[in-house]
């Protein structure tokens, strides 16, 4: 005890900057200061500015004077935005109801053992992979309304006599972008939910099994309360990115035919960055702020009660 | 290997003061000739003639930038990115320093761009004068806000033997004659194939000089929103039956090129269009053939859209370049449009656009490129006989507004999906004030 304490003793003093860091509480604030920064400058600045550019009436190249909330007034007297609210929740409901679906169906056969897996878990990730644009353009090809190849294989069958216009039909056209979204979709919900999956103990599924359980009721008893939080965390991430989705609209319909396909984010680009009004471009996509951060917040709330039962 | 101290590299550098070394530019205080060399950033669309890209591109603009001594950086993108390019660039203060610009489109930035005027009327004194359409778009009633390029005129492409064969030997002058032409022809499967989508050329060349032609007009000469009368009414409830009897429905969905590639791939008998169509026809005769084995150039015409009770009306694709103040490259730039309408050098370009493109000013109508083909000397005077968005009112920031949401269009294509006429004018009428006020 003697010896430590003259050995103590005995050591230099640190430098002030050492011991700093020897404190776990300016430690963490140093690591999370990188983090900070980023958030800071390309997610806070960014938001705090389009709140700012929104209650004024900026238009491109002219700075604007503040209006208060003129331009919230102005779009929720907009036909075309409310098309624009109902296509989103629309097109965000369906897509994932399918896409959860799908995925759940895929990755529990993915979980099988069969021959050629790894191949076959790389090859579904594919739509996932291309990039969005360049998959959408080959979807809008089979889509086109005069050289489509849908309506050419389903003419070919006997199964039509004259076109359908998937593209020129606002009800077909909606249908063609949420067939779209589910295609991309899909393997990203599979992929996931099979990592979630393979961490469930196979022993629960044996030991079921022994008992007598049936298949659906081993699913249901065992699979799906494990895999739950997983489930919630993949909807979570999927319903922010399809609420908020461009690239496919933009690239299938621009959010025609006369505006019936459009969503917060496509109608908020014509706005904003085709026609320059950039003040009530701003207000169309900060509308949909509230309501996304109402679903985060239920959705966290829920997954922490489903990790804390 | 030896060590380079800076001092070594400096004092190594006077050898090679002739040339413009490290020593000499110290001590003239002055970059070299090289560094001095400006770059001027031409931002333009997709030419729809690509041999004129690839005139400017590997001919034009080396001589150009031997020339005038700068660096010339050539940037082309699908017609519709334009409007959002020069947004951002202006937004974010940096960007392209000259830009091709659509119709009216310039009255958007008017705020953000050099005056152009010392180039633009001394441009049009000496090409015998700017046609009128020219100068709504381009001037702000004050100045020129951005430089006339050109014109591509909207004129009907047909198929002269389909026509006749449905009895029109010349192309019909009414509306009320091409419906009926339009129906037997779409009865034999061969429609009139028209956009009505969001797109910058095909759509509003349509849908503007259709409500005109039948006495219907966004605004009144004060500028006072008057889209919502009987005219106006009439003109849509023309167009739904028009739409249903006559045309390739498909057209909702349209951008500026789909009628190129039906056309061509004989699935419609005609289309407004500049004349490209009848360019590709022309630049590749054996690959496009008719259903009897000729040659599809020898079987196309172009005619101007028919008259309403109103009259006959155009709106052709207006094209100029806008300078961004933000340029650091100003004088370059404008030495760059002086050297590009110099007459010499803008005539090599028209030459190779084969009469896509009309010059926004009268003297050229007399060039020998209009008398080489009779069928595109209906677009030698698209420049006379256009009209402008935002008739009956001024050509401002306020109609190039409308343009841009796609009001007038969408007003039909509202219709000819199901909505009733009075409805779609009235929902026209709605927007129109939000505009105007």
């Amino acid at each position: 005890m003697a010896v430590e304490a003259i050995s103590t003793f005995n050591t230099p003093p640190q430098p002030r900057r050492h011991r700093v860091l020897e404190d776990e509480r300016w430690l963490a604030f140093l690591l999370l200061v990188p983090t900070v920064v980023l958030l800071g400058l390309f997610i806070a600045y960014p938001f705090v500015r389009g709140i700012l550019l929104s209650v004024t009436n900026s238009r491109v190249g002219v700075a604007g004077d503040f209006v208060g909330f003129a331009n919230y007034y102005k779009i929720w007297n907009d036909s075309i935005f409310r098309t624009a609210v109902y296509n989103t929740f629309l097109y965000t409901a369906v897509t994932t109801v399918f896409k959860l679906g799908l995925g759940l169906w895929l990755a529990l056969l993915l979980n099988r053992n069969f021959r050629g897996k790894a191949f076959t878990r790389a090859f579904v990730l594919l739509p996932f992979i291309i990039p969005t644009v360049l998959s959408t353009f080959a979807w809008r090809w089979m889509f086109d309304p005069t050289f489509s190849v849908i309506n050419w294989t389903l003419y070919h069958l006997g199964l039509i006599t004259g076109r359908i216009n998937w593209l020129g039909d606002p009800d077909l056209a909606m249908i063609s972008i949420i067939v779209v979204n589910i295609w991309r979709g899909v393997p990203f919900f599979a992929i996931s939910l099979l990592a979630g999956l393979q961490t469930i103990s196979p022993e629960l599924n044996e030991a079921a099994a022994i008992d007598g359980a049936k298949p659906w009721q081993r699913f249901w008893h065992i699979t799906w309360p494990l895999l739950l939080p997983v489930t919630m965390v993949v909807v979570l991430f999927s319903v922010i990115q399809t609420l908020a989705d461009f690239q496919i609209v933009y690239v299938m319909t621009g959010g025609g035919p006369a505006n019936a396909t459009h969503l917060f984010a496509t109608y908020a680009y014509q706005i904003g960055v085709g026609t320059g009004l950039l003040s009530e471009g701003a207000a169309i996509s900060l509308a949909m702020f509230p309501v996304l951060l109402l679903i985060v917040v239920i959705q966290l709330l829920y997954i922490r009660r489903v990790e804390t039962r | 290997m030896t060590k380079v101290t800076r001092r070594r590299f400096v004092q190594g550098s006077t050898t090679l003061a002739a040339t413009g070394g490290m020593a000499s530019i110290l001590a003239t205080r002055t970059a070299p000739a090289y560094a001095q060399a400006s770059t001027v950033h031409w931002l333009r669309w997709n030419d729809f003639v690509p041999a004129s890209d690839q005139l400017l591109r590997r001919e034009m603009l080396p001589e150009g930038e031997k020339a005038l001594g700068i660096k010339i950086n050539f940037e082309t993108v699908n017609g519709n990115d334009l409007q959002p390019r020069i947004t951002a660039a202006i937004q974010s203060g940096s960007g392209p320093d000259l830009i091709m610009l659509f119709n009216n489109h310039p009255q958007l930035y008017g705020a953000s761009l050099v005056d152009l005027s010392d180039i633009a009327d001394q441009q049009g004194q000496t090409e015998g004068g700017y046609y009128p359409l020219v100068k709504s778009n381009s001037n702000d009633g004050s100045k020129w806000i951005s430089m006339p390029w050109t014109i591509v005129g909207g004129m009907i492409a047909y198929r002269k033997s389909w026509f006749e064969e449905v009895g029109a030997n010349t192309f019909p002058d009414t509306w009320e004659k091409y419906h009926e032409v339009g129906k037997k022809l779409k009865a034999k499967g061969r429609p009139i194939g028209q956009t009505l989508g969001h797109t910058f050329g095909d759509a509003p060349t349509f849908t503007y000089p259709f409500l005109w032609s039948w006495g219907g007009k966004e605004v009144d000469s004060s500028g006072k929103v008057a889209i919502n009368t009987k005219e106006s009414v009439e003109s849509v409830k023309f167009m739904t039956a028009f739409w249903k009897d006559a045309h390739d429905e498909g057209g909702l969905a349209w951008d500026d090129t789909n009628n190129n590639r039906a056309f061509l791939s004989q699935t419609i008998a005609a289309t407004l269009n500049g004349a490209s169509i009848y360019i590709e026809s022309l630049r590749n005769p054996d690959k496009y053939t008719t259903e009897k084995g000729a040659q599809l150039k020898t079987d196309i015409q172009h005619a101007a859209l028919p008259k309403g009770p109103a009259g006959q009306f155009s709106m052709h694709t207006y094209f100029s370049h806008a300078l961004p103040s933000y340029s650091k490259n100003q004088k370059a730039a404008k030495e760059f449009l002086k050297w590009v309408h110099s007459k010499p050098v803008y005539e090599k370009w028209f030459v190779s656009q084969k009469g896509f493109a009309t010059p926004p000013a009268s003297e050229w109508e007399k060039h020998k490129v209009w008398d080489e083909d009779p069928v595109m000397l209906p677009y030698k005077v698209a420049g006379r006989l256009g009209r402008t968005p935002g008739y009956e009112g001024p050509a401002n920031a306020k109609a190039a507004e409308a343009l841009s949401k796609y009001i007038i269009t969408d007003m039909y294509a509202k219709a000819v999906q199901g909505m009733p006429p009075e409805e779609a004018v009235k929902w026209a009428e709605g927007e129109l004030k939000k505009v105007y006020g």
